[in-house]
């Protein structure tokens, strides 16, 4: 075994811990095998993507790991579940469903984890800093810890990222190490228009581009506007994380490891030089360099609908990632004293919603026939009124997986278009933006 | 014959389905009919059951390990997974089926380039070493 165990890591193993570590430390030992890792590293924190019941089988483990003493040695919080905690009729699911969703997140709080049930946990308090080592799973935030956040994780897995949590350990690979998060493609986008940049709208359309043109390359973003905001750092993650691999991503002068573009593609002077036997050298000569076209976003814009731009709608949905507190503002600000025509479902952490109801945004939304989902989403489990008809969405990860999880066509827009069209029941999209 | 590397070990064999796009298996594959669903995936409706799968790269979500263990449970999995890449997501479905004692698969990485030698709809037999060879019958 060309992998090196510390004395602890031994002990883990050898169940000093309990059986429930034991399994995981063996589960955690075959990864970094499989990914040819030599050693382990001590992580300071964990998101686990494991909670969403996908059939009896992560019930099971969950459960086995929770009757083995597993305890998460980590703060660790949880992805999304298959239900609405707080408003049991939200989600349409038979008795076994249900009662085998509810113990499969039971399991990871049991174990000590936090009851967030949101996929994007950055949006309720954890937030670990530059250069920590963490295992995340749910890959928009993985996007995100990596990206704008700037800790350290691989793409974990469900199973994966919960055993990470309870041994305290990961594989030493991939994006754990400085060498391999530096950027070998710069992306231009100096010459999209202004008037594009500074809409949310764009962010999930570059994102999807990214996605399709890069799959798992590692890029810097030149020429986004300085004042980029976490929003729409969030949104061109989730949709490039969709159609490509994409578990990094810098943005010159924006992101916390690209403070230009050079420091980005070449350099860890913070964190020292590349360790022998890296993955990859020093990028040498001149970096791979892709515009970003009218035509490469139109493409793209044109993938993330399925429907008829010109139709009627029957649902929005808003909220993937979960919304923000500013989402929450934004649409209050739309919707407010406006009557939808269609069901419009906004999805959020339960923590978020707590603060949208403190600020008043949650009853304005309400009034005008908003409904609030927590602790899931629309496309994870069976919300939606209908199995299929047409479904408009700001996300682009909502427009990537509605139509195969939700058997509903999708049509995507701004939010502002969203609401426009949820008022009045039909498409209304404005197109011009993406001209130049 | 074709040397890969094994990711989770084991012998099977069967007919090679090749995929021509990257896949996630959550959103992409239903566990319990072993098919396709991604409606924009060039192989949409292609049954997993009993075929060999080789996966250019996988995309997307971090749930795909979940879809793989339900497979598996379900006895709906292919008979053996070829990788172009090794990843801890679709692999780690099958340490994690051997963990709580179900039939498990093997996963072999090979390079891309000779993974695209493999003709598709081709007789392959995966050994415990990784080695993948094709059979003439």
């Amino acid at each position: 075994m060309s992998l090196d165990l510390t004395a602890r890591e031994k002990a883990l193993l050898a169940g000093a811990d309990g059986d429930g570590a034991a399994m995981a430390m063996r589960i955690v030992v075959a990864a970094a095998e499989l990914l040819g890792a030599r050693e382990l590293v001590e992580i300071t924190s964990a998101h686990i993507d494991g909670c969403l019941y996908h059939g009896d089988g992560g019930v099971e483990f969950a459960e086995t790991l929770a009757r083995g003493g597993g305890r998460m040695a980590v703060p660790t919080t949880l992805n999304v579940g298959a239900l609405d905690l707080l408003h049991p009729d939200v989600v349409r699911a038979d008795a076994h469903r249900t009662e085998m969703a509810r113990r499969q997140m039971q399991a990871y709080v049991a174990m000590g984890a936090s009851p967030t049930f949101t996929c994007a946990p950055y949006q309720v308090g954890h937030e670990p800093g530059p250069g920590e080592q963490v295992a995340w799973g749910e890959s928009n935030a993985i996007a995100f810890v990596n990206s704008v956040l700037g800790a350290r994780t691989e793409r974990y897995g469900d199973f994966l990222d919960a055993c990470c949590a309870v041994t305290g350990r990961a594989p030493l690979y991939g994006l754990h190490l400085d060498e391999n998060r530096r950027a070998t493609v710069v992306v231009d986008a100096r010459a999209v228009p202004w008037s594009l940049k500074s809409r949310d709208v764009f962010y999930p359309v570059l994102g999807t581009w990214l996605g399709l043109m890069l799959g798992q390359e590692i890029a810097v973003i030149d020429g986004l506007p300085g004042e980029t905001t976490r929003d729409q750092l969030k949104a061109l993650g989730a949709a490039a994380a969709s159609t490509g691999a994409v578990a990094l991503f810098h943005v010159a002068g924006v992101t916390p490891e690209a403070p230009t573009v050079e420091a980005a593609l070449s350099a860890f002077g913070d964190f020292g030089a590349p360790r022998p036997g890296s993955l990859r050298r020093a990028t040498e000569g001149v970096p791979r360099r892709i515009p970003v076209t009218a035509e490469g976003l139109r493409a793209s814009l044109a993938r993330l609908s399925t429907a008829a731009a010109a139709g009627t709608i029957d649902a929005v949905a808003v909220g993937s990632p979960h919304f923000s507190l500013q989402e929450f503002e934004e649409l209050a600000r739309l919707v407010a004293g406006r009557r939808l025509a269609v069901p419009f479902y906004v999805c959020t952490a339960r923590a978020t919603l707590a603060e949208a109801e403190e600020r008043g945004y949650e009853a304005v939304l309400r009034a005008a026939g908003v409904d609030i989902v927590v602790d899931t989403c629309v496309v994870v489990t069976p919300i939606l009124p209908a199995s299929d008809g047409v479904l408009m969405t700001n996300s682009g990860k909502f427009a990537h997986y509605g139509p195969s999880n939700t058997g509903y066509e999708v049509i995507y827009g701004s939010l502002e278009d969203c609401v426009g069209s949820a008022v009045a029941g039909r498409v209304l999209r404005s197109e011009e933006v993406w001209t130049w | 014959m074709v040397r890969g590397r094994s990711l989770v070990p084991g012998e099977a064999s069967g007919t090679l389905l090749r995929l021509t796009h990257p896949i996630s298996f959550w959103g992409g594959v239903d566990p319990v009919a072993g098919e396709i669903v991604d409606p924009r995936h060039p192989q949409f409706g292609a049954r997993l059951e009993g075929r060999v799968l080789a996966i250019p790269s996988a995309v997307g979500s971090s749930s795909s390990s979940a879809i793989m263990l339900e497979l598996l449970r379900e006895g709906t999995a292919p008979a053996a997974i070829l990788m172009g890449r090794a990843d801890a997501i679709l692999a780690l479905g099958a340490v994690v089926a051997g963990e709580l004692g179900y039939d498990t698969i093997p996963v072999v990485e090979i390079d891309p380039e000779a993974m695209a030698s493999l003709p598709d709809g081709s007789t392959v037999e995966v050994r415990r070493d990784g080695a993948v060879e094709v059979r003439s019958d």
